[in-house]
């Protein structure tokens, strides 16, 4: 598998020809007039919709837009094979996680180069699109976590969403019954079970890069405490996001921590009565302080058309237009990042304006860390299953993964 | 083909009489040159698609090969650090050990069973072809799906199979087969099992068609019972054979990361890692290339060994 990624030697004649078969399609010298913009939205109706934004801002600029779709655990190793090859798309859409691995080598343009300065934007949303202080991901939409209840079981219980860890810790106890559990979780050891530890650990004062500090061991244990009391179901080890949902959608939870993204198979069960609010937080009156997630469009570097990139540039300023931001995050149930926009999506989908609210507070998961993301990412998720299954204490796992990460960053030069 | 050369060949040699060699070695020549042509596009081939990645491969790992590789073109050699790292991270002790774990339990529930089955069918009774028909479905499912429906099958709480064992009392409380470090991997083989069988029963059932069925009706004649029958005439009949399923059953099984990754990811806690999901880890989520290369190759060495096994149990075979 690995060896397609490898980078083709130019020169060889038999290479010249892998490459062609890998590439096939990717021209030497792009159509002129041709923008491509590659993203994962692979599903529809979010690929139509993009179809018909792009579209639109192709006509603005004078250019036809071809978009490109990945599925989106292929979109990372299909553009670092691009960008061996010279052959990256004009417009990259890049997941908010993986943006630091193509700005830092100098492969995106920053974008105030293209006349799109971050001034107006929230420090959230600025964070979001930077690598290391400068801004290169304009966001049309993030999201991040909350908390879901069904409101039928909050009501018969006679019980008021939870807005502390020790409401929450009590209020799952008290959801939970015969086959119900009071609240799920994501606890897988990749991307979706850190995703959602990481508001326990940042609303406590946590930091990832020091996880062996008694913040970071309170919020491990505070979420391996909900399972022991038996309010979280053991299975969350192995639950998706998306599994989550089907459990709450089935009933066999009250409450359950996930994300905007999730409207639309809630939607689909009009029996479920359900709201959302805000992350707990350790203390009351504490701001939550949830990842957030998302994608940003990034123009990669063109040197040898750089008349290109002003192009493209008009096109990410058209897409993550104020506008443009309201529409996309209505259709697609994530939250606007620019201030009016966020305030006018508030009233328009007052369901999920719990979100809009958590954004503000929100951070980027690569604003301390950057590239090393990755490394952090498996050394959390590999100390929450270690904690939850019981192989360890909290304190235990987490002072592994600290030693862990720091010989992993140790071996890399 | 070599022959069929040999003889248009041939004929001129005597005939230009005056100065056979030259002419001989014209011929000769010419021949080597149409032979190489043959070949040509297969060792191209190869060439491109197994030997340039393979070596790639062993060279990457010793480069330092980052995201950054694939802008800059840069990846500074660094001996041995990569393997370092690989060999003394706990970790890959743990995948090397689960690894084994998986590969053998596997291959030995995969091949009793298949070949229980296989001696089954080999008896005449109606409706045989279908269910053996039907026994092939697992096979026939991508890795992916027979994973995610395992998944949904073993769950805790809402699993099938826990409802079916409570429903039964066979069990007091749920087991948690996916997660439970001490389940996990035995969940994992025993799914893994399900999916072998019937390549292990074709496979079999083939090689027990062609066991004369004299020697089988001499046996009984002799008084060996179905045991005696079995391992002294069907099995040793039957060796070439059980060498080919078990070498190219060790082979598919030890690289499987698809499975494993739909099942557990890997987890919980490590618990399932194994060589090839912990490559996949190092190289796509963790994007250090050179390190996941390390433990690629330590694969790739370990399958090469069977290989040559596979090949040489292969020749004696056909030479058989």
């Amino acid at each position: 598998m690995r060896h397609r990624l490898s980078r083709p030697p130019r020169g060889a004649a038999a290479a010249a020809a892998a490459v062609a078969l890998v590439c096939a399609g990717c021209a030497a010298e792009p159509d002129p007039d041709v923008y491509t913009i590659m993203n994962s939205a692979t599903d529809e109706p979010y690929h139509s919709w993009d179809d018909e934004v792009m579209a639109e801002c192709g006509a603005q600029a004078g250019v036809e837009v071809r978009q490109q779709s990945v599925p989106a655990d292929q979109l990372v190793p299909k553009a670092l094979r691009m960008a061996s090859s010279h052959s990256l798309p004009d417009v990259l859409v890049l997941d908010g996680s993986d943006m630091p691995q193509f700005a830092d080598p100098g492969g995106l343009v920053p974008l105030a180069e293209l006349g799109m300065p971050p001034d107006e934007l929230s420090d959230g949303a600025r964070s979001f699109g930077s690598y290391d202080g400068t801004y290169y991901g304009a966001a049309r939409s993030v999201n991040s976590l909350g908390l879901f209840y069904n409101e039928d079981m909050l009501a018969d219980a006679g019980v008021e969403p939870p807005q502390t860890w020790d409401e929450l810790r009590e209020t799952a106890a008290e959801l939970t019954e015969g086959d119900r559990y009071g609240l799920a979780i994501s606890a897988l050891s990749t991307e979706d079970g850190v995703y959602q530890f990481l508001p326990w650990l940042w609303s406590n004062g946590g930091d990832e890069r020091r996880l062996d500090e008694p913040e970071a061991v309170e919020a491990l244990e505070f979420v391996s405490s909900l399972i022991d009391d038996g309010s979280a179901s053991r299975s969350a080890v192995n639950w998706t996001q998306a599994d989550v949902n089907d459990q709450f959608v089935a009933g066999n939870t009250a409450m359950m921590i996930n994300g905007p993204w999730q409207k639309p198979v809630l939607d689909e069960h009009p029996d479920v009565d359900w709201g959302v609010v805000e992350v707990p937080v350790p203390e009351e009156g504490a701001d939550p302080v949830a990842p957030i997630g998302g994608t940003t469009f990034t123009v990669p570097a063109n040197s040898r058309n750089p008349e290109r990139e002003q192009v493209a540039g008009e096109l990410v300023t058209c897409l993550t237009a104020s506008d443009a931001q309201l529409e996309w995050s209505t259709k697609a149930n994530n939250v606007p990042v620019a201030p009016q926009a966020a305030e006018e999506y508030r009233e328009q989908v007052p369901e999920l304006a719990a979100f809009a609210d958590q954004v503000e507070t929100a951070r980027s998961r690569t604003e301390h860390v950057g590239t090393d993301y990755s490394v952090y990412s498996q050394a959390i998720g590999t100390a929450v299953q270690a904690a939850l299954t019981g192989e360890a204490t909290p304190e235990q796992a987490l002072t592994r993964a600290q030693s862990q990460v720091e010989q992993e960053l140790r071996s890399r030069p | 083909m070599t022959t069929a050369v040999d003889e248009t060949a041939q004929p001129p040699a005597p005939a230009a009489g005056e100065r056979p060699p030259r002419s001989r070695s014209g011929a000769g020549r010419r021949r080597v040159l149409a032979q190489w042509l043959f070949v040509a596009p297969a060792v191209l081939y190869m060439l491109m698609y197994f030997s340039f990645p393979l070596v790639r491969n062993v060279v990457m790992s010793f480069q330092s090969y980052t995201p950054a590789t694939y802008f800059t073109g840069e990846a500074p050699f660094t001996g041995l650090d990569n393997w370092r790292a690989v060999l003394s991270d706990e970790l890959f002790a743990a995948s090397l050990w689960h690894t084994l774990l998986f590969t053998l339990g596997s291959l030995a529930g995969q091949f009793v069973l298949g070949m229980a089955l296989a001696l089954f069918f080999q008896r005449r009774f109606p409706l045989s072809g279908l269910m053996r028909s039907l026994l092939l479905l697992p096979w026939l499912i991508p890795m992916v799906v027979a994973g995610t429906l395992w998944r949904r099958v073993l769950d805790q709480e809402t699993g099938v199979l826990n409802g079916a064992l409570q429903g039964l009392q066979l069990t007091d409380s749920a087991i948690p087969w996916l997660s439970s470090p001490d389940f996990a991997l035995l969940s994992v083989i025993l799914v893994n099992i399900w999916i072998g069988i019937p390549f292990n029963m074709v496979i079999l059932y083939g090689g027990l068609q062609e066991i004369p069925r004299e020697i089988r009706e001499a046996a009984v004649l002799d008084g060996a019972g179905f045991f005696r029958r079995f391992f002294s005439v069907t099995l040793p009949m039957l060796k070439p054979v059980v060498t080919v399923v078990l070498v190219l059953g060790f082979m598919s099984t030890v690289k499987i990361l698809d499975l494993i990754l739909a099942l557990t990811n890997g987890g919980p806690a490590h618990a399932t890692e194994t060589l090839g999901t912990h490559t996949y880890q190092l190289s796509f989520l963790q994007l250090d290339f050179g390190q996941g290369a390390v433990v690629g190759n330590i694969l790739i060495l370990v399958s090469m060994v069977f290989a040559v096994i596979y090949l040489r149990a292969n020749r004696e075979g056909v030479t058989r």
